[in-house]
């Protein structure tokens, strides 16, 4: 597969994305500046983490208008896959790409540790290497990480299978203690309607090697090399309408 | 002469604002038990360059909606006085 | 305005200097001129009262690539690679804006790294507050942790480790000393020098405000009153996403498709343009015109004076050759960053100034820089306190071992410090292999086999008691981190933290602590490549214990054989290496339990500390240690239990301790601080392997007890659930910090 990573003025994890794609998975990799404006000839495009434009305003407020989101939303738009993580899935929400939005963690102060993530969905082209129910532990480092989107929103995440990742405890309970920034219902990870946006706060780039932070990680982008791209959860595939 | 826009951004009524609890809790702690709920937004200030009132009005409307407010969380509202 | 040797008084100066001033110039000095020499005449950019004796530190090595006197220091760690790294104080300006303060302490050690060409991959920070009851303690920790890591995340270098202590002699004078280490080949290290006649000065990064002037000067020179609160103003405000893009854009330009273009490069930190210029220009043996007019400005109304002297943050000053200015501008458009020309390069080996068309500045260089005052201030010991002796005999001994070891293990100088370092982001750069909590952070080297291990330390009890023996310690237990991570220590940085050097006993602390810091680097064969000092860190005329802070790093050639503190399986077997004396001087547990600091250090025998250490490395590369784990503050209880909870994912293993002997007090065995011991686990099978290696090196090994169970059993005087001593140990500085009053 082709894959573009996007390094926004700000982007800080966007080296360690094309370093575990490139080098630890043998994918191929094109760096995107945030001016550049087309993708052409990409499978999947990669929003990665950091402090874009110094998260200044809000986060992801200003990245969204860089030149390259217009290209973004299209290829969105196209049934190409975008994966945003951490200030990537900021940028998505700000965008629109993805429902709801993201906000300062429940306790006010950045966090940085690892967390459990209950896989919700196994049947998406970002978790078909899990099963429903797997626990994976993946760092997070955030200070608006806190999911929030009303009442209707959630309902309707939830009755389109949307919601791809919970926060959880080692044995997969999700609770309030398990939860490390208060976003609503748990979610950490969600996806649009049609299953090819995806974003998610914790980092499973930094989850790739034994070493430096364990290999949990590695199923998401493993997923995406399986599906080849291609949306196969049947259920999604049958919406269309936005996001 | 132009014009001055204050723009006043605050958290949507019913959107969580851990901020505003934790200073309400702070006003409390140090002997103002009257604080009811408090809420923190943003203000920011414009400079505008001469146009007329209704062209300031309809751009900085545009403004808030576009990048200044998020509106899944955020509500705003302006004013618009001549600059001095 | 006429200047007379009043102006020179209100600029810090004094009237001798000011006689030098008018010597140097053959005249009376413009009122910016005067500004230019009180800012380098500082003791914070001259270092004025210290030269002298750092003189007699060791410097140089195999290793060795630059030492003191560039941006920081640079040791060769092979494959082609250089580590870069120093360490410097922003205790000032965090004590008056915690917040701002100790962010741009992080942005300024950060401009320093990559100014030489090094990609940052590693901060890590010592923090010193006040007694935790204290009113302010809880603002102060809470600003300036979120300082921190706001500076750092934001700029996406990971934050690894560090240390924080509180004691009441920080009340009022907080100490925030900030590392970063960096990487580079070791062939493209770019200097600070001004060199070419007629190359062009330009200026790069943020525009130029009213923001810290005199920061360097006044906040940093003199001591504490009680108006410090008003020099708030006078605090600068990082931008870490500005700096952020200038890191990008300057390593880009370091980099061998745009090098050639640049001739030398020196971030604009104290004392702003004035320092930048007129150090480029000293190490470049020339001279240097700028136009005042053109440097891009914040503010309106802003004199020549405020633009030499203004602290703005995140700016960097460029000699690039003549002819690349554009090629320049346009790298730095690319991350939407000006540059601007605003003067050149000249033979003059003056610092020439206009402004509007007007000679503001036109003064030698050599007087600014070698040329500065030197003074050998009086260095008096203060005399001997009977107080301060302590007669173990009269000292009760406590019954319940297990409510004294829990009442160490949360107070406040040995709880853990999650609660810090969840603010900070570890992970980014993907090559954090010891993330906080263990013995030293440990770091990957990208493309390579190797890692870098790092530890700040310092005992500031045990300086206050004996500052050479104190700072003795702090080197050794450095270099007992560094070990016990499986590194090899191959060089210190260190930021010296004292009181005003104009009262004679502070001097000779200081002296005594310099002596230290030699002795333990030479015995060490750990060379002192950079380094920063900071005095007059009192307040109202009462000066902080002696803080000499000790950054070392070490070098582990194959990442894989990193050695973490705590216990890796059941039945392990747990070796102390290293002896217990009957030693409580100056030890945590006097201070927490008996409320006292006094006593004679423990002995040192720097001999002894060189052979552990190597008996330790050598076990690691035979890959035997499952765990190892320096004993220092809290003694081999303490240590013990760290080794029992500290990991982050468990499983938090028990001890079962029988086969502890020393013949000594049963207090002093578990809580006592005598140096020259690490705690390791090894498999059964390797016992024999170990015990030859430490027979060769003549370290005295006890195997005393295993790896067992939930609980931790030492002897028959302690009896704890891991669970129990965890809990009470994780969230105690929280809770601490949330039960003082806070503002």
């Amino acid at each position: 597969m082709r894959w573009g990573v996007i390094t926004f003025p700000g982007s800080n994890d966007d080296v360690q994305a094309a370093y575990v794609l490139e080098h630890l998975l043998g994918e191929s990799v094109v760096r995107l500046w945030h001016k550049d404006t087309a993708l052409d000839g990409l499978d999947c495009v990669v929003l990665p983490g950091g402090f874009s434009y110094g998260d200044y305003l809000r986060c992801g407020a200003m990245a969204r208008f860089s030149p390259i989101m217009r290209a973004v939303s299209e290829f969105a738009a196209a049934g190409r896959v975008v994966i945003g993580i951490c200030n990537g899935f900021q940028i998505l929400c700000e965008a629109g790409l993805l429902p709801g939005a993201l906000v300062r963690n429940r306790d006010l102060a950045f966090i940085c540790g690892r967390a459990h993530v209950r896989v919700e969905d196994a049947e998406t082209m970002f978790t078909n290497r899990c099963r429903r129910g797997d626990v994976l532990d993946i760092p997070i480092k955030h200070g608006e990480g806190c999911y929030v989107a009303d009442d209707a929103t959630i309902r309707s995440l939830e009755a389109q299978r949307q919601i791809v990742l919970r926060y959880a405890d080692a044995e997969g309970r999700v609770t309030q203690e398990a939860n490390p920034n208060g976003s609503c219902s748990g979610i950490a990870g969600i996806r649009n309607a049609r299953g090819n946006v995806f974003g998610m706060m914790p980092h499973p780039e930094h989850a790739c090697e034994r070493l430096v932070g364990g290999e949990d990680g590695r199923k998401f982008f493993l997923s995406v090399i399986a599906a080849g791209g291609m949306v196969s959860d049947p259920i999604a595939s049958k919406v269309v309408s936005g996001p | 002469m132009g014009w001055l826009a204050r723009v006043y951004v605050t958290p949507k009524q019913g959107v969580l604002d851990p901020q505003g609890k934790a200073v309400q809790q702070s006003l409390h702690a140090l002997g103002y038990p009257e604080v009811g709920e408090v809420r923190i937004g943003k203000f920011i200030e414009l400079q505008l360059a001469e146009v007329s009132r209704e062209s300031a009005q309809t751009r900085v409307t545009e403004m808030c909606n576009r990048l200044l407010a998020n509106g899944v969380i955020e509500d705003f509202r302006f004013t618009i006085d001549p600059e001095s | 305005m006429r200047i007379t040797v009043e102006t020179a008084l209100q600029h810090g100066l004094t009237a001798d200097e000011y006689a030098r001033i008018e010597a140097a110039l053959q005249r009376t000095p413009t009122i910016e001129e005067l500004g230019v020499f009180s800012v380098m005449w500082s003791e914070h950019c001259s270092y004025k009262s210290s030269r002298a004796y750092l003189r007699g530190l060791p410097t140089s090595g195999p290793r060795v690539l630059q030492g003191p006197g560039e941006n920081a220091g640079a040791l060769d760690v092979g494959d082609g690679l250089a580590v870069v790294f120093k360490i410097e104080s922003h205790n000032h300006p965090s004590f008056v804006e915690p917040f701002q303060g100790a962010a741009t302490g992080v942005g300024g050690i950060l401009r320093d790294i990559f100014t030489m060409g090094a990609r940052p991959i590693a901060n890590l920070n010592s923090l010193r507050f006040g007694g935790i009851a204290h009113p302010r303690t809880a603002y102060l920790v809470g600003g300036v942790v979120g300082g921190i890591g706001h500076y750092g995340n934001c700029i996406g270098v990971a934050t690894v480790g560090g240390e924080v202590a509180f004691d009441p002699g920080y009340d009022h004078n907080i100490l925030v000393n900030a590392f970063t280490l960096g990487v580079v080949g070791s062939d493209r290290i770019f200097r600070a020098r001004a060199e070419g006649v007629g190359n062009p000065v330009m200026y790069v990064g943020s525009k130029t405000g009213k923001d810290g002037i005199h920061g360097a000067s006044l906040l940093a020179s003199a001591e504490f009153d009680a108006d410090s609160e008003s020099k708030r103003p006078t605090v600068q405000v990082g931008d870490p996403f500005t700096e952020k893009l200038l890191l990008e854009a300057c390593l880009a330009l370091m980099s061998p498709a745009y090098s050639d273009h640049l001739v030398g490069i020196q971030d604009m930190g104290a004392a702003g343009l004035t320092s930048s210029s007129v150090e480029m220009a000293g190490r470049g043996g020339s001279g240097i015109d700028l136009d005042l007019s053109r440097v891009p400005l914040r503010e309106q109304g802003m004199t020549p004076y405020d633009i030499l002297l203004s602290e703005s943050q995140e700016r960097m000053l460029l000699v690039v050759h003549k002819g690349s200015e554009d090629v320049v501008r346009e790298l730095f458009a690319k991350w939407d960053l000006d540059a601007a020309v605003i003067g050149h390069v000249t033979d003059t080996g003056r610092l020439r100034a206009t402004w509007e068309g007007r000679q503001v500045v036109d003064m030698p260089i050599a007087p600014l820089t070698d040329g500065a005052p030197v003074y050998h201030r009086p260095a008096v010991e203060p005399s001997a306190d009977d107080g301060a002796k302590l007669v173990l005999r009269e000292l009760a001994e406590p019954r319940d071992y297990n409510q004294i070891l829990l009442q160490l293990l949360e107070s406040p100088n040995l709880c853990s410090r999650e609660w810090v370092y969840r603010q900070y982001d570890t992970y980014v750069g993907g090559n954090t292999v010891v993330r906080p909590g263990s013995d030293a952070a440990v770091v990957r080297l990208d493309g390579t086999q190797k890692a870098v291990a790092m530890t700040l330390d310092c005992n500031s009890r045990l300086c206050l008691l004996d500052p050479y023996v104190g700072t003795v310690s702090a080197v050794a237990e450095a270099a007992r981190n560094l070990a016990a991570s499986g590194a090899e220590p191959i060089g210190v940085t260190n930021c010296l933290n004292f009181g005003s050097p104009e009262k004679p006993e502070v001097m000779w602390q200081f002296q005594q602590a310099i002596a230290g810091l030699r002795d333990a680097c030479v015995a060490f064969g750990t060379p002192v490549v950079s380094g920063n000092v900071s005095f007059y860190n009192e307040t109202e005329g009462r000066s902080i214990p002696p803080t000499p802070v000790i950054g070392m790093v070490g070098l582990l050639e194959d990442v894989g054989q990193h050695v973490t503190q705590w216990f890796k399986g059941e039945g392990d077997a747990i070796v102390l290496l290293g002896r217990n004396r009957e030693e409580l001087g100056g030890s945590e547990y006097l201070a927490v339990v008996h409320h006292q600091v006094r006593g004679t250090l423990p002995w040192i025998d720097l001999d002894i500390e060189r052979r552990l250490i190597r008996s330790v490395l050598h076990a690691t590369r035979e890959g035997l240690l499952r765990s190892a784990h320096d004993v220092s503050e809290g003694g081999l209880a303490v240590a013990l239990a760290e080794c029992c909870i500290t990991s982050e994912s468990g499983p938090h293993l028990g001890a079962h301790i029988d086969e502890l002997e020393g013949g000594i007090r049963a207090d002093a065995l578990l809580f006592g601080e005598s140096h020259g011991r690490i705690i390791v686990s090894v498999r059964r099978r390797n016992l024999t392997r170990l015990r030859e290696i430490a027979r060769r090196e003549d370290v005295v090994m006890t195997t005393i007890g295993e790896v067992r169970g939930h609980r931790l059993e030492i002897n028959d005087l302690v009896d704890l659930p891991v669970t129990t001593i965890r809990e009470r140990w994780r969230g105690a500085l929280q809770r601490a910090l949330a039960g003082s009053p806070g503002e």
